[in-house]
């Protein structure tokens, strides 16, 4: 906040960034991953590589999926079918337990699912326990040990401080246009505005896009106000959600006397038939066994921007039609729909699907650059002093620390995620959650030894760990599976999801290993110049400048 | 803050240090109150279906809370920032309750 316009949006700029940096990068890391969360999911059930099953025609998935529920939880209050979609490999079935004795429970809490096979109706047993690309997806807003409100309370306050951060951002950039080829290496502080700013400027319409389509996928948490003062008198928040949402529609309260519940499989042809043939995604049936059972279809999201799912509500006795939702959006819903739909980006295709990836990389970076450029700068502020013998003030080494922590940490937690995954016995008790707590426990020990000695050495070692582990986990996979490189790509038998998984994670390592040399070559030619010029002034020598 | 020094030898000074987490509070406390504010009677007074006044509303609410933000620490002083977010949120707090809008806390 210095005088001028320029100056006081350049502070607040980078202010906005280095207060929530880290855990944007979590964020970004985390979302990003999530653009390939099928693929993930896949790579990390190696069970299913080989299983090329013929498609099951839906009558039968469906009557499979209704017969597994009724014999697995014929109590519940809400059974949900997802029919197999086409980037996904298996059927899933998921219910929530009635409330019972534990009254007040949220229905999270009594929620369960399991994979089937659409064409036995059996679960696939044999299917390692993992939670696979869904942790990584949900990781980026439901963060993990905490309440989902908590979370994405914090999560949605990050990106409102990242919206402030891009837009005041833009707003200190002279030359943007400029400055996007612009770029002066080696020359320390300059060399890492150039990196923030191409970082930025080469993608920074998805960065906004993605900033604010991500607060809007959130909005109704953080900003309920709305909600609650047009619909005060018009049946509150629930009346506004089941025209919004038609999924959750028919939730009514059971009427306790049983009943049969109608067959699935015609009300599913039956919509089918209303969308033209569009494909189903998921069935909601509520109460099921109760006189006053709904069932609640919705059809997949086509190719198209908008995320809108129409849906169509049927009594689920008797198999009356009840009510149609969305079929005729209006703009407003569809403008949510599509700000929604850009941010998961399921409308996308192979190659557009790897460009978002691609920018969302680029917001990793630039997240890191910017915090590094705080820490080269201040470490150069406070340059005289240190010269003269005072430590780095608390600030300086904090976030020295902490970037190494998430700037480098975050690459070998995720190493470690996917090589718990092929490492931990099959049979292990609670092995998903496991597989987890490895992820956060190798963060932890790289953010604690970050703490412990934020200098080049650490960053060279934890850069040259996460590269490891990356280019290792193609080289786990001939040791552990039947579909490596050598047998998906060499041999051309696929799956290519599985390959492509394999060259990224290599390519990802291979470009940590490149960092790590360039420090290395760094702090080399730190020590020749210690040892060829004595008398130079300490301050450019310390090891701990170039953490910056 | 033309007229204040920000940093002396030992430092920010503690009025700059006071300025700088005047305007914080302003732009997150006075930010949020004005995009809850605005979302309120948008939410009731756009000439569109309910849900769709509540939605577009709600979407619109993170533009209005970054403007505000800017604002807070563009304007020339502290005081100026607070008054800025005042008048304006005023305002709106007068339509909402002429229109009925306010009053949705229990």
């Amino acid at each position: 906040m210095r005088e001028g316009f320029r100056q006081s949006m350049a502070w607040l700029h980078t202010w906005c960034g280095l207060l929530v940096c880290w855990v944007l990068l979590l964020v970004f890391a985390g979302g990003t991953a999530s653009y390939y969360k099928e693929e993930i999911s896949l790579w990390m059930m190696p069970e299913l590589h080989a299983t090329r099953s013929a498609p099951v025609p839906q009558a039968q998935a469906i009557e499979h999926a209704v017969a597994y529920l009724q014999q697995k939880a014929p109590q519940a209050e809400r059974w949900f079918i997802t029919l197999p979609a086409e980037r996904s490999v298996a059927m899933r079935v998921g219910w929530v337990a009635s409330a019972g004795d534990s009254k007040g429970s949220s229905a999270r809490s009594r929620f369960k699912s399991e994979r089937i096979d659409a064409a036995t109706g059996q679960p696939l047993a044999q299917v390692r326990d993992t939670r696979g690309g869904e942790f990584l997806y949900r990781l980026h807003f439901d963060l993990h040990y905490m309440p989902v409100q908590w979370a994405r309370w914090i999560v949605s306050i990050c990106a409102l401080f990242m919206l402030v951060a891009i837009i005041s951002g833009v707003i200190t950039h002279k030359r943007i246009f400029k400055d996007f080829f612009t770029f002066r290496p080696h020359k320390g502080q300059r060399s890492w505005l150039d990196a923030h700013n191409a970082t930025a400027v080469l993608a920074l319409p998805f960065h906004l896009m993605i900033t604010y389509t991500g607060l809007v996928t959130l909005m109704f948490m953080i900003m309920p106000w709305g909600v609650q003062s047009a619909y005060r008198d018009k049946g509150g928040e629930t009346a506004f959600f089941e025209t919004v949402f038609p999924g959750t529609a028919g939730r009514v309260k059971p009427a306790g006397v049983a009943a049969p519940l109608t067959a699935l499989a015609p009300l599913a042809a039956q919509a089918q038939q209303h969308w033209q043939g569009g494909p189903l995604a998921v069935l909601v049936v509520n109460n099921p066994g109760d006189a006053k059972a709904t069932v609640v279809i919705t059809r997949q999201k086509m190719s198209t921007l908008s995320s809108l799912q129409p849906g169509l509500m049927y009594q689920g006795v008797t198999g009356e039609r009840l009510a149609a939702y969305g079929d005729d959006p209006s703009a407003t819903a569809v403008t949510r729909g599509a700000l929604y739909g850009l941010h998961l980006a399921h409308f996308a295709d192979p190659w557009l699907r790897a460009l978002f990836f691609l920018c969302g990389l680029s917001g990793y970076l630039m997240v890191a650059s910017g915090a590094v450029l705080w820490a080269v700068k201040t470490r150069q502020k406070e340059a005289k002093a240190i010269a003269g013998g005072a430590r780095a003030s608390f600030g300086l080494r904090l976030v020295e620390a902490l970037n190494i922590g998430a700037i480098a940490g975050l690459p070998i937690a995720f190493a470690s995620y996917f090589w718990a995954n092929r490492l931990l016995p099959l049979e292990l008790h609670q092995r998903a959650q496991m597989e987890i707590n490895l992820f956060f426990a190798a963060w932890a020990v790289a953010a604690a030894l970050a703490q412990v000695r934020p200098d080049l050495r650490m960053w060279r070692l934890q850069l040259g760990l996460g590269a490891a582990l990356f280019i290792g986990l193609p080289l786990l996979n001939v040791v552990t599976t039947q579909s490596h490189l050598g047998v998906t790509l060499l041999l051309g038998r696929g799956p290519w999801p599985v390959a492509a998984f394999d060259l990224t994670v290599l390519a990802l390592g291979m470009a940590l290993a490149m960092a790590e040399r360039v420090l290395a070559r760094r702090q080399r030619k730190r020590q020749d110049g210690l040892q060829a010029a004595p008398a130079k002034s300490r301050v450019e020598r310390d090891p701990v400048e170039e953490t910056a | 803050m033309a007229s204040m020094k920000p940093i002396s030898s030992s430092g920010p000074t503690l009025r700059y240090r006071l300025a700088v987490f005047s305007r914080a509070l302003a732009a997150v406390g006075g930010g949020y109150v004005i995009s809850t504010l605005s979302t309120m009677v948008l939410a009731r007074l756009l000439p569109m279906a309910p849900a769709d006044a509540v939605m577009t509303a709600t979407m619109l609410s993170f533009a209005i809370f970054t403007c505000a933000v800017i604002w807070v620490f563009a304007a020339r002083s502290a005081a100026l920032s607070w008054l800025g977010l005042a008048l304006p949120s005023l305002l709106l707090a007068l339509l909402a309750w002429l229109t009925g809008v306010g009053s949705v806390l229990p």
